[in-house]
């Protein structure tokens, strides 16, 4: 029981952290149509910005702070330097040019810090259990994330769909010349949303920081979860990002923590040890295949332009 | 034959320098320069099977590298079970990617231009975890291969002259086949659907179809390349398909020039020699690598091939 639980909370805090990062992902793609493979990149700045500010300045979560800032400004700094030279080129265009700025970040990372990682201790207060259930536990760092990650995604929601900035991406999103015809400053808007999920991606990083080991190419493999929880939501939609990324955050973690024992009873134990490493990995890759062949544009694909 | 262009002579010497390097190597006694080049061969090989997808059919596929991992497994498996002969390995290694292509082209071809791209590389980067949980081979460290595949007699791959002419004999005789192939009925119907998939269809062929044979061709031609490299380096381990070396075959495609039918073996080469001649220079070769595949992008389109065809109308 306490291990079930404790597992689903896991799941949840690990799908809430891969929303983060889709959230971005999805919004770049979904308003400048732009996919950008150096988005791992910037989970990996923010947990090493986070990770040598929070050394600088003695505190968690001043350097926290500093390093969210830090993360906007290294967006928007990108998006004006090289990125917004790329909007309306070519899908493949995108790819390749952000795979440039991903061995750039890796090697300038391994140039500045050096190739072992680096760790962000916890501060004492965040170290604590916390009761939740009558005699259950779980740790207040992972709760403290499930409930930054879904003040996150309300604050996500509310600006985008209710303030007047909001407005003006959703209109920037299906209609680029029109909003520019009405005078609004489109290429500004574009910089400002940039930043916003770049900040996304630097928190999502900073906050998995003190779990994991900061280390050269961590925003990889993450960055591939969050390709696979947009085709699962549907491009382009924040609410399937959502929605897709709790899912797998769930399946993978459970599917990790249960499927030996599951696997036990049916084979012999060899050859569940055997198989359940791989096939755990597989999981999330199995369950995109299975979306995608009864709906190949995703659960919950976003309005068609 | 067609009047001389500076492609074509570019071409021409690029092939002549291949074939002649063991010449050089041997000569001069530099030994490095053909360990250099029959990788060059090898990934040549596996950027001109890409090719076959991106340039003419139009498929980008970010997934590429798992068939270097599954020809490179099949070798490296059968031989720790003990069958040591090419005859076997080479068939399973090509085999055994045409039906991870079935699948995957199959599950894939369902959807089309970004979504293709992300999702082919998260089922290569699937194949990669796979790779990494098979305990019994090695896991995450991968898997020695201690002896060649063995060709009775017919041709020892522990020489390194007699295998660098292997490799460039497939590498050859796959952009043969290709050329082949997209100058046959096949060909031009795929050519057609990356032109106007919507067209093709009412015409009435049979998209999906076409475009699948088209995507198994070119993973059985990858998984060949996969074979030799696990040859080469006597030695596969899960890295051979990590995401970056999809991307690295995308790259030595789009520098060479897609669609063009030497353009991969250009872009092969230009890329493993600039990596090579940059990692010598600094550690952190990466560092300049990285914006000059942005600057590539921005400003350089057709690649080496489209550049060196400018030449000729300017």
């Amino acid at each position: 029981m306490l291990l079930v639980v404790e597992q689903f909370l896991n799941g949840l805090q690990f799908g809430l952290l891969l929303f983060l990062l889709a959230a971005g992902l999805t919004l770049v793609f979904g308003i400048m149509d732009l996919v950008n493979l150096a988005h791992g990149s910037l989970y990996m700045m923010g947990a090493y910005f986070a990770a040598t500010f929070a050394a600088w300045t003695g505190s968690f979560l001043l350097g926290a702070f500093l390093a969210l800032g830090a993360t906007l400004l290294l967006g928007i700094v990108l998006e004006v330097v090289a990125l917004k030279h790329l909007y309306g080129r070519d899908h493949l265009d995108h790819v390749l040019a952000t795979f440039g700025l991903i061995l750039f970040f890796n090697e300038a990372v391994r140039l500045i810090w050096g190739p072992a990682g680096l760790a962000l201790p916890l501060p004492a207060w965040l170290t604590v259990p916390v009761p939740i259930l009558p005699g259950i536990h779980y740790p207040a760092y992972r709760l403290a994330i499930i409930v930054v990650a879904l003040l996150v995604a309300l604050l996500l929601y509310l600006g985008v769909m209710r303030t007047r900035v909001g407005m003006l991406i959703r209109a920037g999103a299906s209609n680029r010349e029109m909003i520019g015809a009405l005078g609004i400053n489109i290429k500004l808007l574009y910089t400002l949303v940039f930043g916003l999920g770049a900040a996304l991606a630097g928190l999502a990083g900073l906050m998995q920081a003190p779990i994991l080991t900061v280390q050269i190419g961590m925003g990889e493999n993450i960055l591939i979860l969050a390709f696979v929880i947009i085709v699962i939501g549907g491009i382009g939609s924040i609410r399937g990002a959502f929605l897709a990324a709790i899912f797998v955050g769930m399946i993978d973690t459970l599917g990790r923590a249960f499927l030996p024992n599951l696997l036990r009873q049916v084979l012999s134990s060899t050859a569940a040890s055997t198989a359940a490493p791989a096939l755990s990995s597989m999981l999330i890759y199995l369950l995109m295949a299975i979306v995608l062949v009864v709906r190949p544009e995703g659960l919950f694909p976003a309005n068609r332009r | 034959m067609k009047a001389f262009t500076v492609s074509k002579a570019v071409t021409a010497l690029m092939l002549a320098g291949l074939v002649l390097l063991p010449l050089y190597s041997q000569a001069s006694g530099n030994i490095f320069i053909l360990t250099l080049f029959t990788r060059v061969v090898i990934l040549a090989l596996a950027a001109a099977s890409l090719n076959l997808i991106m340039g003419y059919g139009g498929m980008m596929s970010f997934g590429h590298a798992a068939y270097l991992g599954i020809g490179g497994y099949a070798v490296g498996i059968l031989a720790q079970e003990g069958v040591g002969s090419g005859f076997i390995q080479f068939p399973v290694a090509i085999a055994a990617s045409a039906l991870y292509a079935l699948v995957i082209g199959a599950l894939s071809l369902r959807t089309r231009g970004v979504y293709f791209i992300m999702i082919t590389l998260a089922f290569a980067q699937m194949a990669y975890y796979v790779a990494s949980g098979l305990a019994r081979y090695g896991g995450d460290d991968g898997l020695t291969v201690y002896k060649r595949s063995d060709f009775s007699g017919l041709i020892n791959l522990g020489n390194r002259v007699q295998f660098y002419y292997l490799c460039l004999a497939c590498l050859f005789g796959v952009i043969f086949l290709i050329w082949r192939i997209v100058n046959s009925r096949f060909g031009l119907v795929v050519q057609g659907l990356r032109s106007n998939e919507q067209r093709m269809q009412a015409i009435g062929f049979p998209a999906k179809r076409y475009q699948l044979v088209c995507f198994v061709i070119s993973g059985m031609m990858c998984g060949l390349a996969g074979a030799l490299l696990a040859n080469n380096t006597d030695f596969i381990s899960p890295a051979a398909m990590y995401w970056t070396r999809s991307g690295d075959l995308m790259v030595m495609v789009i520098l060479g020039g897609m669609g063009a039918l030497f353009g991969p073996v250009m872009g092969a080469v230009v890329y493993l020699l600039l990596e090579e001649f940059l990692s010598q220079i600094t550690e952190y070769w990466a560092l300049i690598m990285g914006p000059l595949l942005l600057l590539i992008v921005l400003f350089g389109r057709g690649g080496i091939m489209g550049l060196l065809g400018r030449f000729n109308r300017g």
